[in-house]
């Protein structure tokens, strides 16, 4: 393979797992705007994806949409019971207890996982076959245009929820100003939960389809989760927009790094670009600046 | 001229005494303490037994300098372990490989480990909200494959072995014995320094950072700046920690300071009570225990440690001996009103 064709092959690569940083810093993002909180749920919203696709698909063999809705569901559901259960029973609502219990839920969770489907990694059967499409001497599988075009539909259905429906405007009032939405009769502690809810889905979402390339396992949804949150905070933390710019910006930069610089350090380069971010430009590339200093 | 300052010594002894009064209770506690750590090899004579106990030691350190942070700043970090694993391999290698003496060693270290933990924190930290768990975690993250990735240096994941035990003069501190006294004469100095941190005007600002952060910002108290000091001061007793533990263990590997080591730290200042110091040698003493006991079933521990975390967040956010003890007083207060009303 030539140089050029290798970077784009580097590039395609890095763009399809920027897709899923780009869902996991969406579903943080979320959060994030309702609550304040950094959820670390986040992580095993993502494995569960993956390990419940995993179930439905290559155990149970239920056809390819059905498992793809029940997965999502599933999650979806868990996410609203976090909210419902744990977050929403706490005595103290201080943020630092609220990120602590989404750090014990998730240790909670992933122990669960272990000890339901074991530590290996599985695999899940591509979407649609496995014949490689060449183009410009590139590889390009199915399974990654999979990817892109579902990315594409999320992110133009939650545009749609966001700026078109009255409950997606209720949840942006929410995010913009708690008390202020409640005394117009928004019911926030109702936003909240849908928030919760969403951000499993999308989790979900990222970890089933990025499952076929990738192989899943207990624990894949911490790196993925974790570099989706550096995503989300090189595209301006809580910014919808600069989560999927930063995603899909870190992906690419990643497999970069990885093909061009040395592959065993591939899962510090997205670490070393979220420090390198907050070094320089803590509010990101398409972050306001006023709002995230003391 | 003479007399005055004289005068002025007398008076500073005096006032010390009378602090020595006035924080009484406190420094029964740390006599008692103290007495404590000398009897205790005297009576236990089971070597399991005391290197449990050394591992709650090395624990409380890592406990209450995370706690200072935690409970006194009101940040989150997920990156002790990696502060904790730079003092053992930073002590490792540089006492290992390039012979040098292992006590201005960890001294090193712990200036490395401090100077790493400013630029880690002090970005994070001018930020408002959580951005520090995240950038700690991160770190965390590059410290952990580095230690695997860089085997020629750090001996690879199958870990470093040979690392001299520390000694002073002719005495060795080869055994677990002796290590009891090395590691807890630490524990007990860095709680020392600890209480007469948060008694100094430091420790007033952070506690007033801790109530709020703008409130003590208008008040002159310049918060970045003390946040920051205090990560790199918890991230120093880390290091302190690690490189304790690597001369006494002898041996290292990158698994003992992996993402469930920074979960279990924090688990503990959650249980022992955030900004308790006295709490973090609780906590760190009970936890410590419980993995040992968990140690039958690996596999249950991280369900153990979430649940626990999860568990005395939701219901004694003021820490496990706090929680139980308002609940044996309104408990207490009930049967009072009960007894009371039955008359």
């Amino acid at each position: 393979m030539e140089q050029h064709e290798q970077i784009l092959q580097y590039l395609i690569s890095g763009l399809t797992i920027g897709a899923i940083y780009a869902l996991v810093a969406l579903g943080f993002n979320i959060i994030h705007n309702a609550t304040g909180i950094v959820n670390f749920v986040q992580c095993e919203f993502v494995t569960l994806g993956g390990m419940m696709m995993y179930t439905f698909y290559t155990l149970l063999r239920f056809p390819i949409p059905l498992s793809f809705f029940l997965s999502t569901a599933t999650v979806t559901l868990l996410g609203a019971l976090i909210e419902r259960g744990p977050i929403r029973m706490a005595k103290s609502k201080a943020i630092i207890i609220l990120v602590f219990i989404t750090i014990g839920l998730s240790s909670v969770i992933r122990g669960t996982a272990l000890l339901t489907w074991g530590p290996d990694n599985v695999p899940v059967p591509p979407f649609s076959g496995e014949v490689v499409i060449r183009m410009f001497g590139a590889a390009i599988l199915p399974q990654h245009l999979w990817i892109f075009g579902i990315t594409i539909a999320v992110v133009i259905l939650l545009r749609y929820f966001f700026h078109r429906t009255l409950i997606g405007k209720a949840m942006r009032a929410t995010a913009f100003n708690r008390r202020a939405a409640s005394l117009v009769g928004i019911s926030t502690n109702r936003m909240i939960l849908l928030s919760f809810a969403m951000s499993g889905g999308l989790g979900a979402i990222g970890g089933m389809i990025i499952a076929p390339v990738t192989t899943t396992s207990y624990d894949t949804g911490i790196m993925l989760a974790l570099k989706g949150f550096a995503a989300a905070i090189l595209g301006g933390y809580g910014n919808s927009t600069g989560a999927i710019v930063g995603g899909l910006i870190l992906g690419v930069l990643e497999s970069l790094g990885a093909g061009l610089i040395s592959s065993k350090f591939k899962n510090a380069f997205a670490f070393l670009i979220l420090l390198l971010v907050l070094f320089f430009k803590p509010t990101g590339l398409l972050g306001h600046g006023e709002t995230d200093r003391v | 001229m003479e007399k005055q300052t004289g005068y002025k010594e007398v008076n500073s002894i005096v006032i010390q005494f009378m602090s020595f009064f006035i924080r009484k209770k406190e420094n029964l506690f740390l006599l008692l303490f103290a007495l404590a750590i000398i009897l205790i090899p005297l009576g236990v004579k089971n070597k399991y037994y005391i290197l449990v106990m050394n591992v709650v030691g090395l624990n409380t350190i890592v406990v209450v300098g995370l706690n200072l942070l935690i409970g006194f700043a009101g940040q989150i970090s997920l990156g002790h372990a990696a502060f904790y694993g730079m003092g053992a391999y930073l002590s490792a290698v540089l006492t290992t490989t390039y012979h040098l003496p292992p006590w201005p060693t960890i001294l090193i270290a712990m200036i490395a480990t401090g100077t790493v933990a400013y630029f880690v924190g002090y970005p994070s930290l001018k930020l408002k909200g959580h951005y520090l768990v995240m950038a700690t975690l991160g770190f965390s993250i590059i410290v952990n494959i580095l230690m695997v990735e860089l085997d020629k240096i750090t001996g690879g994941p199958s870990g470093f072995p040979g690392i001299p035990p520390l000694s002073i003069g002719k005495l060795v501190f080869d055994n677990d014995f002796k290590n009891f006294y090395l590691i807890w004469t630490f524990v007990f100095f860095s709680i020392l320094l600890s209480f007469n941190l948060v008694h100094s005007r430091v420790g007033r600002a952070l506690r007033a950072i801790h109530g709020s952060e703008i409130a003590a910002n208008t008040l002159g108290v310049d918060t970045d700046k003390y946040k920051t000091k205090v990560f790199v001061l918890s991230a120093m007793f880390a290091s302190l920690a690690g490189s304790l533990y690597a001369h006494y263990i002898t041996f290292i590997s990158p698994r003992s300071f992996d993402f469930y080591y920074s979960i279990q730290v924090v688990t503990m200042v959650i249980v022992g009570g955030m900004g308790s110091i006295w709490g973090s040698f609780f906590g760190a003493g009970l936890l410590t225990l419980l993995s040992e006991i968990l140690h039958v079933a690996e596999k249950y521990n991280i369900i153990a440690y979430g649940a626990i975390l999860t568990l005395v967040l939701v219901f004694f956010p003021e820490g496990v001996g706090a929680g139980l003890y308002s609940v044996w007083q309104r408990w207490k207060i009930k049967t009072l009103t009960k007894e009371s009303s039955n008359k």
